[in-house]
């Protein structure tokens, strides 16, 4: 049997409908993939005011001489929050 | 990580105490509202998308793009990405020397245009040099004739990033794209740019890349296109329905590609390359047609024009696919270079063929579309 590697949450209603209007021309395809953004924007923030992580030292990209730790660090919490890490 | 074209990913964004200072110049100076294609390009300009350009063509990259293919310094550059005087605006106003406020429509400031550079256009000699032809009903020269006959050239100073209404969630600057492949380890990356919905065809031209590479972008153009070519929120479901049921989730990546189109054929494919390289990508999809309109270029323009550099100047390496198809000898995707059937063997549908189905409801074969991708286009098309 496939491993289920998605839950159910049950929301109030009304918060519901809100979300459906507030996703109107969003770009958001449902109100579940605006509800997973919102939720990983929130955890990411909680992470990055906790300790910093280990990887924080450095990595380099080197996209150009401007481009400083912290803001790879941005970068990377974008990427997570987005979902692509 | 493959270098950026020129070798330095441009950065244009200014901050802190400059970028007070321009928004206090701002309000003083002559202005331009730029169009929907001029206000992408501020943006990919802005963040290095469009390296090495620092801002809007001067006459001397201009003139070298039309006449060599190439940027003054030699790079090689295929298409103008220039600023036009708006046709109800005196040219007169806009001086070499001075600056200039670029406002989006709705009277956003964007960024400021240090004029290095104005002078007069011909839009048949441009047409025919990038274009390859002066034909009106050609959606680039269609453009063409909206703008006045003034262009200005000059860095940029951008002190607002264009603001998006749609797929925020899918927008990644290069340095974004670039922090992504190195998160995730890939060392290899293949791009696969379109303006479509992904049949069949064009999965297998990207399966196939990912045999070869770490990793997959697909990284569809969502600037301005055609009024006829499918709307973008509909292509936007069919690329997430088409990754979540048929890619391997942790080497595939969806990002927006937020340039217009120009429908500029061969001469596109090599913009299109060049900006991918800057996002990071290593290899590059080029199929037939690529970035073609009607009958206007030969099928296979957009991989020959490649050949007019020498290797390593574009930097990025191509792959090249012809045709491809659903094969019933081989019963697998195939393409003329693959499979040795002839055309009654092949499960090949025109593209007015796939609409008159896809109007009257009708699923296309599953060899030539995925189900869940015709059934979002099916929708649309009732909803229309």
């Amino acid at each position: 049997m496939l491993h289920e590697t998605k839950v159910t949450v049950k929301i109030p209603r009304p918060l519901y409908r809100k979300v459906q209007l507030v996703i109107e021309k969003s770009g958001f395809s449902s109100p579940t993939d605006f509800i997973v953004f919102v939720l990983r924007d929130l955890l990411g923030e909680a992470e990055r005011k906790g300790p910093a992580p280990a990887e924080k030292a450095a990595d380099t990209i080197e996209p150009n001489e401007d481009f400083s730790a912290t803001d790879l660090e941005a970068v990377k919490q974008k990427l997570k929050n987005l979902g692509y890490l | 990580m493959i270098a950026p074209h020129g070798g330095r990913l441009i950065n244009r964004v200014v901050e802190g105490a400059e970028r007070d200072r321009l928004l206090g110049l701002a309000p003083k100076l002559p202005k331009v509202v730029l169009n929907a294609r001029e206000m992408a390009d501020v943006d990919m300009i802005a963040v290095g998308a469009m390296s090495p350009l620092e801002g809007f063509m001067t006459k001397a990259d201009y003139d070298s793009v039309l006449a060599r293919r190439r940027l003054a310094g030699g790079l090689p550059w295929t298409i103008p990405i220039v600023l036009a005087v708006k046709p109800d605006a005196s040219a007169e106003s806009y001086k070499e020397g001075q600056d200039v406020a670029l406002e989006t429509q709705d009277g956003q400031l964007l960024a400021i245009l240090h004029v290095a550079s104005k002078w007069k256009m011909d839009k048949g000699d441009e047409a025919r040099k990038v274009l390859r032809t002066d034909d009106a009903a050609h959606p680039g020269v269609g453009y063409l004739a909206t703008l006045g006959d003034t262009y200005l050239g000059g860095t940029l100073s951008v002190v607002n990033r264009l603001k998006y209404e749609k797929y925020n969630n899918r927008r990644l600057d290069p340095v974004e794209t670039r922090t992504l492949f190195k998160q995730k380890g890939w060392k290899t990356i293949a791009a696969f740019q379109t303006r479509n919905p992904i049949h069949r065809a064009h999965e297998y031209l990207t399966k196939v890349a990912l045999e070869i590479v770490d990793g997959l972008m697909l990284h569809p153009l969502m600037g301005e296109t055609k009024s006829d070519d499918v709307p973008a929120d509909v292509r936007m479901k069919c690329y997430e329905a088409l990754l979540a049921s048929y890619y391997p989730k942790e080497r595939t990546a969806l990002a927006v590609y937020p340039q217009a189109m120009r429908y500029g054929g061969p001469s596109e494919a090599v913009l299109h390359a060049i900006c991918r390289k800057n996002f990071g990508v290593t290899h590059f999809l080029v199929g037939r047609d690529h970035a073609g309109v009607g009958k206007y270029y030969g099928s296979y323009d957009a991989q020959k024009i490649f050949d007019e550099y020498a290797p390593g100047e574009i930097g990025i390496n191509l792959l090249k696919f012809e045709n491809s198809f659903w094969c019933k000898r081989t019963g697998g995707m195939a393409s003329t270079k693959s499979s040795p059937a002839g055309p009654e063997e092949r499960v090949e549908l025109s593209g007015t063929q796939v609409r008159d189905m896809l109007r009257a409801g009708t699923l296309p074969p599953p060899e030539f579309s995925r189900p869940e991708i015709a059934k979002i286009l099916i929708d649309a098309m009732k909803a229309k």
